[in-house]
């Protein structure tokens, strides 16, 4: 599943017609058609309004619980609270074991150690029924660090055992036109996240789209991390307001689109950040289906980044299974 | 089960409160028609929803005479402040009854109810709402103080957008101090004569707004009607060239809003998804039946390929299907004489060599259906490049420069509406500048708002509906040396009081 170093850097090679550099992928970068902002918003907004209901609307729930990255990303995290969120993440709705788990929880590496042990047997793959672990690295959230130090970040985590890496790019890089060193960037953090032996940890690409400001620079940090050989691209940190939104999210996945109908490859997307309700999760789940198609619906192409939204879904959950709806003291905190 | 099979969301239709069969709306009350009833049916299912009356020509005097009785009476005697009163409390009303008028809408039309829901009703209740404000400030209708209403205005309207349709032409007129003899189209009839019971809750006086149903010799009537004094009329061109020629000579003041086959054109710089999406609602909203759909897309020819491979993908998550599902994005033909026409048009274009393709989609057996249609290799000659097809076919023809695209555009006996789709600013007003159409639209498709004119040239008709021009179209200059400059204070003792509302919320929002 993982995309490798070598076969990336040949294939941005070949894109941008030369080597990686400033210029070359500026042409490239560039050479993109523009988004309309007004056009994208409203398209997010009409998928907004399908109405998702009886059957579907239990699927979605379900489906919506396994694309979780139940995460906590606290100065004040601690192994107490690591395990109460990984308890959490195991069983969701003490009072309905046919709940299904969370995808990944996700946490600040020097938090792996500790996720990994409270997880324990059930640590592992989710398409396997596992829960994997997620670490941000890379001085998450501002990313303001010299690489040496990134890498380090990011190979701690890896050898703690965290499968998934969540990267931040170099959002001043971006912003002053040095595309090459976001790029090389990149390239070195997945070289990171090798493992000893050979495999990779799953590269998230986090493009805190709150700072890059307009949809086009959205859209050319997509490229630009997808060509870098990012796994999957993600919408923020949750520390930057705007996080998430519909048609940020809309536009990554549309390049997503692109670039599977270029080059075969499936590329993950994860808005994280302000996805609170089902309702909005819902939206999602059909921005998804309707721009990119069904099977993006999996843990390997999907997930949202979040910690409230849990509750509001077990409650709606809840509310489908007996007709009615209960409160918050009727799911756990953590 | 697969996700994107949503389970149905069907739009109740239990707010709805019916009649059996509906009487002609003449001077504040319901009567009886002296003409044949007929049964008004819903296109997705053939099924009848109620009985429609025949207005006969003794009808439509009485209709004409109640409304200048009204005119001479009240209406016009009536400060511009106390009719926007009125207005203000029909935009309300229909805003309290939305979704009822949506789901009557979409039952009788056969447009998906998300579009009745989201944009008409929404739209009928903005028209209301700015044209009431218009009322008490016709000095600044562009005649000069003191502008006069015209009389009687006799509205001719189409089954395309039926209430949003009778919106653009009742509120202007009453606006302006006009009294109205309405003729919704013979299919949807349905929201008119709702509109007739909102109007009886507004207590709007008697007279101001009559309705007459029936087909198209009760609107021959009225048109035709000697003591009617402005004519308006939304619907075909040949219809329209009627009226026109039975109007030459007369006094009588006419707006037509006509056919238009508009052209979308698409530069290779345009934002290219969000040009898809534009496309398809520019020929597939209201399952194509719009006089300003962008019927024949203009691609540049670098990108047509990607265009229409995109243009492919997208169409097949359209959803047709059932016009009250929430989820529905094409509904159905709205008669069978429609989805003929359509049929007819597109089995020409195939026959003339154009290249056909429609997503696999399962049409319901009972009603009027068509699935969304492209036809590519068409060829300016083509009949489905010329006729307006008013239906969800596109027709994709290409260019190589900016001003062939403007030749091609224009070339087209319409000029309704255009669209443009490039990132680059400058080349949409140097392209918008050169198209002969009404309305053009950059980097957008089909929007409307009240304050901004809309109408064609060219075989699309002339006269403007929508802000200023739309409200002057109701109205006439003071005459010479009459006291222009004095404030139009109403006639004192013959002034009724604007009478409380029936309706107990439009009475507390009237008292806001």
């Amino acid at each position: 599943m993982t995309i490798d170093t070598l076969t990336a850097g040949a294939l941005a090679r070949n894109l941008v017609g030369g080597d990686v550099t400033d210029a070359n992928l500026r042409r490239y970068l560039e050479g993109i058609p523009g988004i309309d902002a007004v056009g994208l918003e409203q398209r997010a907004a009409s998928l907004g309004t399908r109405s998702i209901k009886t059957t579907s609307k239990a699927w979605a729930l379900d489906r919506i619980i396994q694309l979780i990255d139940l995460t906590t990303l606290e100065g004040a995290d601690t192994p107490g609270k690591v395990r109460s969120l990984v308890a959490k993440a195991m069983v969701p709705d003490a009072s309905d074991p046919t709940t299904p788990r969370v995808a990944a929880v996700c946490v600040y590496g020097d938090m792996v150690g500790d996720a990994v042990t409270a997880l324990g047997a059930s640590h592992g793959d989710p398409d396997h029924g596992g829960i994997s672990v997620a670490a941000v690295a890379t001085a998450f959230p501002s990313g303001r660090a010299s690489l040496a130090v990134k890498l380090a970040d990011t190979a701690d985590a890896v050898s703690a055992g965290a499968d998934e890496i969540d990267m931040v790019i170099d959002r001043g890089a971006f912003l002053s036109g040095r595309y090459g060193l976001v790029y090389d960037q990149i390239v070195a953090v997945k070289e990171a996240c090798r493992r000893a032996d050979g495999s990779f940890a799953h590269l998230k690409v986090i493009l805190e789209t709150g700072e890059l400001n307009t949809y086009d620079n959205v859209r050319r940090a997509s490229w630009l991390s997808i060509l870098a050989g990012g796994d999957f691209i993600k919408t923020s940190t949750g520390k930057v307001a705007p996080a998430a939104t519909l048609p940020v999210t809309l536009s990554m996945l549309e390049v997503v689109r692109d670039w599977h109908r270029l080059t075969g490859q499936k590329i993950g997307v994860k808005p994280a950040g302000g996805i609170r309700s089902s309702k909005d999760a819902i939206k999602y789940l059909v921005t998804v289906a309707e721009t990119v198609g069904e099977e993006w619906l999996t843990p390997h192409l999907f997930r949202f980044g979040a910690s409230s939204l849990l509750n509001d879904v077990l409650l709606q959950r809840q509310k489908l299974t007996t007709g009615h709806y209960s409160g918050a003291d009727y799911v756990t905190i953590d | 089960m697969t996700f994107l099979e949503y389970a149905p969301a069907p739009e109740s239709t239990g707010l709805l409160n019916l009649k059996d069969s509906y009487g002609l709306f003449i001077d504040g009350e319901f009567v009886e028609a002296r003409g044949e009833s007929f049964a008004t049916i819903s296109p997705a299912t053939e099924k009848t929803i109620a009985l429609i009356s025949t207005a006969s020509d003794e009808d439509v005097d009485a209709a004409v005479a109640a409304a200048r009785r009204a005119y001479d009476s009240t209406w016009s005697r009536l400060s511009g402040r106390d009719r926007g009163k009125y207005l203000f409390r029909i935009a309300r009303l229909v805003q309290e009854r939305a979704r009822e008028l949506a789901v009557a809408e979409s039952l009788d039309n056969g447009k998906p109810i998300k579009e009745s829901r989201d944009f008409d009703i929404p739209t009928v209740a903005a028209w209301f709402f700015y044209y009431a404000g218009w009322a008490d400030k016709l000095d600044h209708a562009g005649l000069g103080a003191n502008p006069s209403s015209l009389g009687v205005a006799a509205q001719v309207i189409p089954w395309n957008f039926p209430l949003m349709m009778l919106a653009w032409k009742v509120a202007p007129a009453l606006a302006a101090g006009n009294t109205v003899v309405l003729k919704p189209a013979e299919t949807t009839s349905l929201t008119a004569l709702l509109f007739a019971e909102i109007l009886q809750q507004a207590d709007l006086p008697a007279g101001v707004v009559n309705i007459v149903t029936g087909a198209g010799a009760t609107g021959r009537t009225l048109v035709n009607h000697p003591d009617v004094n402005k004519v308006a009329f939304t619907g075909s061109t040949a219809v329209g060239r009627e009226i026109a020629r039975s109007l030459a000579g007369t006094s009588k003041k006419i707006t037509l809003e006509l056919g238009g086959k508009a052209a979308n054109i698409v530069f290779d710089d345009a934002p290219i998804d969000q040009a898809i999406e534009g496309i398809v609602n520019g020929i597939f909203f209201n399952q194509g039946q719009v006089c300003c759909a962008g019927s024949r897309l203009l691609v540049q020819e670098n990108i047509h390929d990607e265009v229409v491979a995109r243009l492919k993908e997208r169409l097949s998550t359209l959803r047709v299907g059932d016009p009250l599902d929430k989820n529905t994005d094409v509904g159905a033909i709205n008669s069978a004489a429609q989805l003929a026409r359509v049929t007819e048009l597109t089995a020409a274009g195939e026959a003339e060599g154009a290249v056909r393709w429609s997503p696999s989609c399962d049409l319901p057996s009972e009603g009027f259906w068509f699935a969304p249609t492209i036809f590519t290799n068409v060829q300016a000659s083509h009949r489905i490049a010329r006729d307006e097809i008013f239906g969800p076919v596109l027709s994709v023809l290409s260019f190589r420069t900016p001003a062939e695209a403007i030749a091609k555009a224009n070339n087209t006996p319409y000029g309704l509406s255009a669209g443009i789709w490039s990132d680059k600013g400058s080349r949409v007003l140097a392209v918008a500048d050169k198209l002969r159409a009404g309305v053009v639209w950059a980097n957008t498709f089909n929007k409307f708002d009240p304050a901004s004119p809309f109408g064609g040239y060219k075989e699309s008709g002339y006269g403007r509906e929508g802000g200023r021009p739309g409200l002057a179209a109701y109205l006439k200059p003071a005459p010479l040396g009459s006291s222009a400059a004095a404030p139009a204070t109403p006639a004192a003792p013959a002034t009724p009081a604007v009478t409380a509302p029936r309706s107990t919320s439009a009475r507390k929002k009237a008292a806001k």
